[in-house]
């Protein structure tokens, strides 16, 4: 890229919509407060260790406060008509769409991933997401949970540092529809965005409680988890924690739904469509920089076309333009964090160390922050640690398969079960081909797609349970029959 | 230019050998998805080029107009005007390049070419349209007499539209051989030869697997550029189907070895549409196409809005309509 003759020049997106405080409390009962041991910790931009702002960190006091302030709204906020909660998430929506530009802005100075996806995608479909949940809040009656199914009253929501804004409103919506309330906790790398989701609550005017955020690190999220104020617990992120957490609420009744790891094969067939193939393929692999759980990591190709795809992949992988997030240019941002960037590079060192041959394009990669080239393996197979474990980076392994029933197999091999793609221009193929794979999205000739209409979830160690579609309903109703409140501690009178 | 060059058809030479074998060949070719093909080229078309980008993109742009009229009303005296436009697109500004060439119909070539002359433009061509354009609906001889006679004319550059009618009902050989005719067509008396563009009329060709496949087809043929359109019809060049053709190009030159241009033709009226077709051009084959020589815009209101859009970076303010020559 040194030398082109069609150079871009810089063209960056002005961070000043950005209205940046020096500090930021938790939000508590519709109100901004410290932690109540007054410990903080800091938020740093990847893209360059700036520190962006402090954060209150909360400890187990502002989980006990924040749960009973959600108990509290509960009573008043599941007894509205589902049409009143409705109205208050239509102007949640809408006022998220208004400061999309500033939201959008703040999603990558915090978290290091480009202007273009946070423009293009997050805040499209965070929005979205509001408005297509605000439109079930009066239609519960008609989702197939019952004539008359209730909220299960106060969730605990913990999601992760890929994408801060939009796993809120996986969680958020859908369960303010149903007429939960929820203590939610951004992850410690990204905690800004879910506190600017905190004014928007304020500026929409919904009821104290309905909404409370607790920024902090893990101690928080397994306080939350274990509170027995908690009736149901939603977890997005590594299947390590999901599995401490499924340990946690075992036997307690709470309702849970996990969305973990993956490991996805993007399956390419000998006569797919080769041009869009290889963009589904940087796609499924280089959006997010790979921070995507569902992320297309191991390209499984047909053998007869291998040559023809890693030439084009390499050709295409040596355009993509790596650096500064807030740059309208740039395809790929900065790496989460050095704990990450640090996991990343120990798989890539593994995999070279197990005699895969890895690639990647020439790219300069900027001097501060945390950075990580696009990079493929070849000659990868299903024994090497980068076919198995999830790296959640920027890096691919290619393997390859002669037979449908072969990339069937090599596909199911893993313990995950999150995602796969399938890429062949037979229409048939693909339906036997997604009948036979055991993940819980396919794409068929298109990758990393989203939808809020769309349910998401895995099978095996990528989860359980289902967000986004009348399935993501499911997570935060109970049927008529079954008590609301489930275990028992009063139909929220506030009482705790 | 790229005369000397082995013609393709001997390249591959089993490929034209029977009406069979051509039409295995083409429909052997990867399919495309048009859902993620229109994906790629809307996302080519979010890049964001500014200031000194923006400047090197104008210009190059302008260099690669084919500065056009092509209308049964059209005069000697519309196309002197529009050769002086097109040797000097700015007369207030000496530094803006001329376009590439001066694209007319064929019994205006000997204006075209002396109007190029007398305004000094030794660099810029004249094009003619020919053989029947902009349907392409006459007998072969009537279309061969019709290049040989653009070609004695002086024109420099041939712009041929190929029988749909032949495409979409499958008989791509007598396309491929009536490309063969119309390139002989263009040998001058002296052994030179004007540059053939071959015109597919996309949006007849309708999907983009035929775009791909008449792509092929006419740079077998022996094409030196591949065109999209007339823009005589409803659909003419858009982004997409400009982007199956530059990856035809592309694909076309590492298997043969032949660099081919294209020329996108019809609605393409602005800058901003003009910069995002040079994105996709910079972002699928690179520095080599990035010159009038391989790269072509067929447009005439375009030029105008590149001189506002250049006359705006170079003084900070917009000037308006009446500080651009009307063609």
């Amino acid at each position: 890229m040194a030398h082109q003759k069609f150079a871009y020049a810089p063209a960056p997106e002005s961070r000043a919509i950005v209205d940046l405080a020096p500090s930021y409390g938790l939000f508590i009962d519709g109100e901004f407060a410290e932690a109540a041991d007054g410990r903080v910790f800091k938020s740093v931009s990847p893209s360059s260790e700036e520190v962006l702002a402090e954060v209150a960190r909360a400890g187990e006091a502002d989980v006990d406060r924040a749960v009973r302030a959600a108990r509290k709204a509960f009573g008043t906020w599941s007894a509205l008509p589902g049409a009143e909660r409705g109205k208050y998430l239509f102007r949640i929506a809408r006022i998220l769409q208004e400061r999309s530009r500033e939201l959008a802005v703040l999603e990558s100075l915090d978290n290091g991933k480009p202007i273009r996806e946070t423009r293009d995608v997050d805040l499209p479909l965070v929005a979205a997401h509001f408005f297509y949940y605000a439109g079930w809040a009066d239609k519960l009656a008609y989702a197939g949970y019952g004539p008359d199914p209730r909220p299960l009253g106060v969730a605990g929501q913990v999601i992760p540092w890929n994408f801060p804004l939009l796993m809120l409103a996986w969680k958020i919506a859908p369960a303010l529809a149903a007429g939960n309330t929820v203590v939610l906790k951004p992850a410690e790398t990204t905690p800004l965005s879910a506190l600017f989701f905190a004014d928007v609550c304020r500026q929409a005017g919904l009821p104290r409680g309905v909404v409370n955020i607790l920024t902090g690190y893990g101690d928080a999220g397994a306080a939350l988890v274990a509170h027995e104020g908690v009736d149901k617990v939603a977890f997005t992120g590594s299947t390590e924690v999901g599995k401490a957490i499924a340990r946690t609420v075992a036997g307690t009744g709470k309702k849970v739904t996990l969305e973990l790891g993956g490991k996805a094969a993007n399956i390419v067939f000998d006569d797919a469509p080769i041009d869009q193939a290889v963009e589904g393929i940087v796609n499924g692999i280089f959006f997010n920089q790979g921070h995507v759980c569902c992320a297309g990591s191991r390209l499984l190709v047909q053998e007869s076309v291998q040559d023809e795809v890693l030439d084009a992949l390499k050709r295409r992988m040596e355009t993509l333009r790596v650096g500064d997030p807030l740059d309208k240019n740039t395809d790929i941002g900065a790496i989460n964090s050095a704990e990450q960037l640090a996991r990343i590079t120990a798989l890539a060192e593994a995999g070279e160390a197990e005699g895969a041959e890895r690639w990647a394009p020439a790219c300069e990669l900027p001097e501060s922050g945390y950075w990580f080239a696009p990079t493929l393996f070849t000659g990868v197979t299903q024994a090497h640690r980068i076919a198995r474990e999830e790296i959640f980076g920027p890096v691919l392994s290619v393997l390859t398969f002669r037979t449908p029933a072969e990339a069937v197999e090599k596909a199911n091999n893993t313990p995950y079960g999150l995602s796969a793609g399938i890429w062949t221009e037979k229409g048939s193929r693909i339906l036997s081909m997604a009948s036979k794979l055991r993940a819980g999205v396919v794409w068929a000739n298109t990758f990393n797609k989203f939808d809020p209409t769309s349910p998401f979830g895995g099978y095996k160690e990528s989860g359980y349970g289902r967000e986004g579609g009348r399935h993501g309903l499911e997570a935060y109703l109970a049927a008529a029959d079954v008590p609301a409140g489930g275990r028992g501690h009063g139909e929220g009178e506030g009482d705790r | 230019m790229s005369s000397e060059v082995v013609p393709p058809s001997t390249l591959l030479p089993d490929v034209s050998s029977s009406p069979r074998a051509l039409r295995s060949y083409l429909h052997g070719l990867p399919g495309v998805d048009a859902v993620g093909l229109e994906a790629r080229a809307a996302a080519l078309g979010t890049r964001s080029i500014k200031t000194t980008a923006k400047a090197y993109a104008i210009d190059l742009a302008i260099s690669m107009i084919d500065l056009t009229t092509l209308e049964g009303a059209d005069t000697a005296g519309k196309v002197r005007a529009l050769c002086a436009k097109g040797v000097r697109p700015d007369p207030a500004d000496r530094s803006v390049p001329p376009v590439a060439a001066i694209c007319v119909y064929g019994d205006m070539v000997a204006v075209a070419k002396e109007a190029v002359a007398a305004a000094g433009g030794t660099d810029v061509h004249v094009a003619a349209v020919a053989t029947a354009f902009p349907s392409g609906r006459a007998a072969r001889s009537v279309k061969l007499a019709d290049t040989a006679e653009a070609v004695a004319a002086g024109a420099d550059e041939i712009d041929m539209v190929i029988d749909r009618g032949a495409f979409l009902s499958g008989r791509y050989l007598d396309v491929f051989e009536e490309i063969q005719a119309v390139k002989a067509a263009c040998t001058r008396e002296d052994g030179s030869r004007a540059h053939l563009k071959v015109i597919f009329e996309n949006g007849e060709l309708s999907t983009y697997d035929n775009i791909r496949r008449c792509s092929w087809l006419a740079m077998l043929a022996g094409a030196d550029f591949i065109k999209t359109s007339t823009g005589k019809v409803g659909v003419n060049a858009t982004p997409a189907n400009t982007l199956v053709m530059l990856e035809a190009v592309r694909d076309f030159r590492r298997a043969t070895g032949v660099q081919i241009g294209v020329k996108p033709a019809g609605g393409i009226r602005t800058a901003k549409d003009a910069v995002k077709y040079l994105v996709m051009v910079n972002e699928t084959l690179g520095d080599d196409w990035l010159s009038p020589e391989w790269f072509r815009f067929g447009a005439s209101s375009l030029l105008n809005d590149l001189l506002m859009q250049r006359q705006k970076l170079s003084t900070g303010r917009y000037s308006g309509p009446d500080y651009v020559t009307v063609d």
